[in-house]
C-alpha cells in the first residue's frame, strides 16, 4: 500500500490530479491558452491537461496543442502534474484559470 | 518596430502587406507580452505589397538576441528575400537565424509564446512548426 505521501509527486511516478472549471467567457481560446503555457512554462514539473479525468492528456506547455483542446466556458479541466517543482505548478494553472485568466 | 530586449528568441514577422505585419506583431504584444524581442517589416521599397531584403536585414538586426531570431513569412517572396537575408548575415550569426514554416499570423503568436519561457531556436521553430503538423 502507498502511503498518504505517495500522492505528493516529488520525483515519483504518481501524478498529482486536480481540476477546476473554466469560468471566463471565451473559454481555451488564443489568449488564454498562451497565458496558461506561459505559466506551465515556469515549472520544471510536466504538466498535462484534459476535459476528462480519463483523458486524453495534452501538453500544457504547448500552445497549439492547448489550443486544440477547445475548451468552453464551464467545462471542467483536468490537470495531470508530475515533477519536482509540481505542487507549485499545480497551485500556479489552478489560480490562473480561477482568476478567469484575469478577464473576467 | 522594435521592444524589448532579452535573451529570448527574437521574432520577425515579414509579409507582403506592412499592415499585415504591423497587425501580427500587435497581436504577438498583446497576447504575448514583452519579453520577446520583436521586429516586423513589409512592402518593397516603393511602397507597394512586396518584401525587400534590406528591410528584412534591419528586422533582424532589431529583434536580434544572441538565442537566435525566428522569421514567419507569408507567401513565396517572403520566404526566398528571407533565406536571401539569412545569407547575407555575417557568418556568426547566420546558422542562429531560421526562417519557420507556419503561418505567418498564428506562427508568430505561437513562436513568441514559446520564445517568451526561455524555449531554445529549435524548440520555438518546432512549436510554430506544428500548426501545420
Amino acid at each position: 500500500m502507498p502511503d498518504a505521501n505517495a500522492s505528493r509527486a516529488t520525483e515519483s511516478s504518481v501524478p498529482l490530479m486536480a481540476s477546476v472549471v473554466l469560468v471566463n467567457p471565451v473559454g481555451l481560446h488564443a489568449r488564454p491558452s498562451v497565458k496558461l503555457t506561459q505559466c506551465a512554462k515556469g515549472f520544471a514539473a510536466r504538466i498535462e491537461l484534459a476535459l476528462s479525468a480519463e483523458g486524453p492528456w495534452t501538453d500544457a506547455k504547448s500552445p497549439v496543442k492547448v489550443m486544440r483542446v477547445k475548451a468552453p466556458q464551464g467545462a471542467t479541466l483536468h490537470f495531470r502534474v508530475t515533477g519536482a517543482d509540481g505542487e507549485a505548478a499545480l497551485a500556479a494553472v489552478l489560480a490562473l484559470v480561477r482568476d478567469g485568466f484575469g478577464e473576467s | 518596430m522594435n521592444t524589448s530586449n532579452s535573451g529570448n528568441v527574437g521574432i520577425v514577422i515579414v509579409s507582403h502587406s506592412p499592415k499585415i505585419a504591423e497587425g501580427a506583431a500587435d497581436m504577438v504584444r498583446q497576447m504575448v507580452g514583452n519579453a520577446v524581442p520583436l521586429a516586423w517589416t513589409g512592402g518593397d521599397i516603393d511602397g507597394g505589397l512586396g518584401t525587400n531584403v534590406a528591410g528584412i536585414l534591419e528586422a533582424i538586426e532589431t529583434a536580434w538576441s544572441p538565442a537566435g531570431v525566428a522569421i514567419l513569412v507569408d507567401l513565396g517572396g517572403a520566404e526566398t528575400n528571407s533565406e536571401m537575408a539569412v545569407e547575407m548575415l555575417p557568418e556568426d550569426r547566420r546558422a542562429r537565424v531560421v526562417v519557420c514554416n507556419a503561418p505567418v499570423v498564428e506562427g508568430a503568436v505561437i513562436a513568441a509564446t514559446e520564445s517568451s519561457g526561455g524555449s531554445s531556436l529549435a524548440a520555438v521553430k518546432h512549436s510554430a512548426e506544428e500548426f501545420y503538423a
